[in-house]
């Protein structure tokens, strides 16, 4: 199938600033706009700004909103308080990884589920079809948002001087209505990039004098227009899963390290819950293969599918990889045997083109910022 | 972005200098380093390689992908640019100068390279 890519609200906005454009999702997306690795200390730093408008935006409303996401995904959605959010994901009948999500409650019975641009309308007719017999409606709200994110230290600054909202009292994973420099906006303190920052949804047409203001805020701050190549090395750094990545249908969250997303206490039935509760078991006992952090010794960069070996012997394989701005090497994550998934593990090595480069196996995540 | 009219320009978006003692020196154009991005890692040919015009003799690896690297002359390797070996971001920062890659003594050339006008065109940049 061959589409023209969808363009977010701000694609002429991102042409003017030179951007790099890539594909991303079916989306033409902002890869960089100058120096990626720039972008990226921008954020560890001070501030960057994102169009994350190609992310997916479902409503669910209803009495029955919280039973219907308590039984349609993993997590206990029952729990979570209205204004704050929740990472979650979506698994099919076999316990697979369908998708990841945040589900933000936004109120009594109005709840907002964000999943990834790749895996939107995968989630949307599993949420449709799972909701029968439930009092709850699904609504397919993609075009009714557009997402700019400001993530970095300067980010709590920036946003302050566009805003009258109460940002102290805006917790990590809430999320709260507001007014952004002048136009409505649901103002989220969540993020993909292991740094403090806030994810702001508006409607599209709202957009360009958002990203606007927000620009003119954060020029003394040194914030910065920031592209998708910086935040998948971010993302990385801070050891946050990627779906199609670290995440697959042939996955289930166990196998990913992420057990803890399962909330197996909760009230009712739920979608998936007889295959965890056995791979629950299996990673107790027999441990599959785990999810690891990579350091290069040398320079050579590990990419996504690379085999990771140990005396010549393929133990695992790369899900991603990227030279590190932070560490100034190349890192990767991995599934490698449980027998070799120890932080230390010496005589590790990933296969780049033929030449068997040495990596020291550590403990995720890369890298966390000081609070 | 302006393309330096005393150099000559492969498809592949190598640059080649006037050979001056039989010796000339190859990189990597502007074009070329702002498509692949922060080049992190380069895989240069070693003094005394031969290397064949429209062959692979090396990788430049960025943030995003690896490329590799085409010589645009065929010859014996003179030197390899060790400041790009140790500081690879100068492909970005300077490609048409500090950022060269390595010097050949030219056996021999291909008769297709471009002008400076007819890569701009090429390339559109």
């Amino acid at each position: 199938m061959s589409t023209a890519p969808r363009l977010t609200a701000l694609d002429a906005l991102h042409r003017s600033l030179g951007a790099t454009m890539t594909d991303f999702a079916g989306w033409d997306m902002p890869l960089r706009y100058a120096s990626e690795r720039d972008e990226h200390n921008a954020v560890r730093t001070r501030a960057g700004l994102f169009d994350l408008s190609h992310m997916g935006e479902i409503t669910v409303t209803g009495p029955a909103a919280a039973a219907f996401l308590n039984f349609a995904l993993v997590g206990n959605i029952g729990t979570v308080a209205v204004g704050r959010a929740r990472y979650t994901m979506i698994c099919a009948e076999d316990g697979g990884i369908m998708d990841d999500l945040i589900v933000y409650r936004l109120g009594e019975t109005e709840y907002m589920v964000v999943a990834n641009a790749g895996n939107a309308q995968i989630v949307l007719d599993a949420l449709t079809a799972r909701a029968e017999g439930f009092d709850a409606e699904v609504r397919d709200d993609r075009d009714a948002y557009a997402l700019l994110a400001v993530q970095g230290p300067e980010s709590p600054a920036i946003l302050a001087a566009v805003t009258d909202a109460d940002l102290d009292g805006l917790k990590y994973y809430a999320g709260l209505p507001g007014t952004v420099a002048g136009v409505p906006a649901l103002i989220a303190r969540t993020g993909y990039t292991g740094e403090d920052g806030f994810e702001l949804f508006v409607a599209p047409e709202h957009a360009e004098q958002l990203w606007r203001a927000l620009t003119e805020a954060g020029a003394s701050h040194g914030l910065i227009p920031c592209g998708l190549s910086c935040r998948d090395t971010l993302r990385l750094e801070a050891g946050m899963p990627l779906y199609g990545h670290e995440l697959t249908t042939a996955l289930t969250p166990f196998d990913a390290g992420l057990g803890r997303v399962v909330k197996f206490e909760k009230e009712g039935d739920f979608v998936g819950r007889k295959a965890l509760e056995a791979a629950a078991g299996h990673a107790e006992t027999a441990p599959p293969r785990k999810l690891v952090g990579l350091v290069a010794e040398g320079r050579r960069v590990p990419r996504a599918g690379f085999s990771v070996t140990a005396g010549g012997e393929v133990i695992g394989e790369v899900t991603s990889g990227a030279p590190s701005p932070t560490l100034g090497k190349p890192i990767a994550m991995a599934y490698v045997d449980a027998a070799h998934a120890t932080p230390g593990t010496a005589g590790i090595a990933v296969d780049i083109r033929g030449s068997h480069e040495p990596y020291e196996v550590v403990a995720l995540p890369f890298y966390k910022r000081q609070k | 972005m302006s393309n330096p009219q005393q150099l000559r320009y492969s498809k592949e978006h190598e640059w080649l200098s006037a050979v001056e003692d039989g010796v000339a020196t190859i990189g990597i154009t502007e074009f070329a380093a702002n498509a692949l991005g922060d080049v992190v890692y380069a895989d240069l040919p070693k003094v005394g390689d031969t290397v064949t015009a429209g062959e692979t003799c090396g990788e430049l690896e960025s943030t995003k992908s690896v490329s590799d690297l085409y010589s645009p002359v065929t010859g014996e390797v003179t030197e390899a640019n060790q400041d790009v070996v140790d500081d690879p971001s100068l492909v970005n920062s300077a490609p048409f100068e500090g950022g060269w890659l390595f010097k050949v003594r030219v056996a021999e050339e291909p008769k297709d390279l471009l002008s400076a006008d007819e890569y701009t065109e090429f390339s559109g940049n």
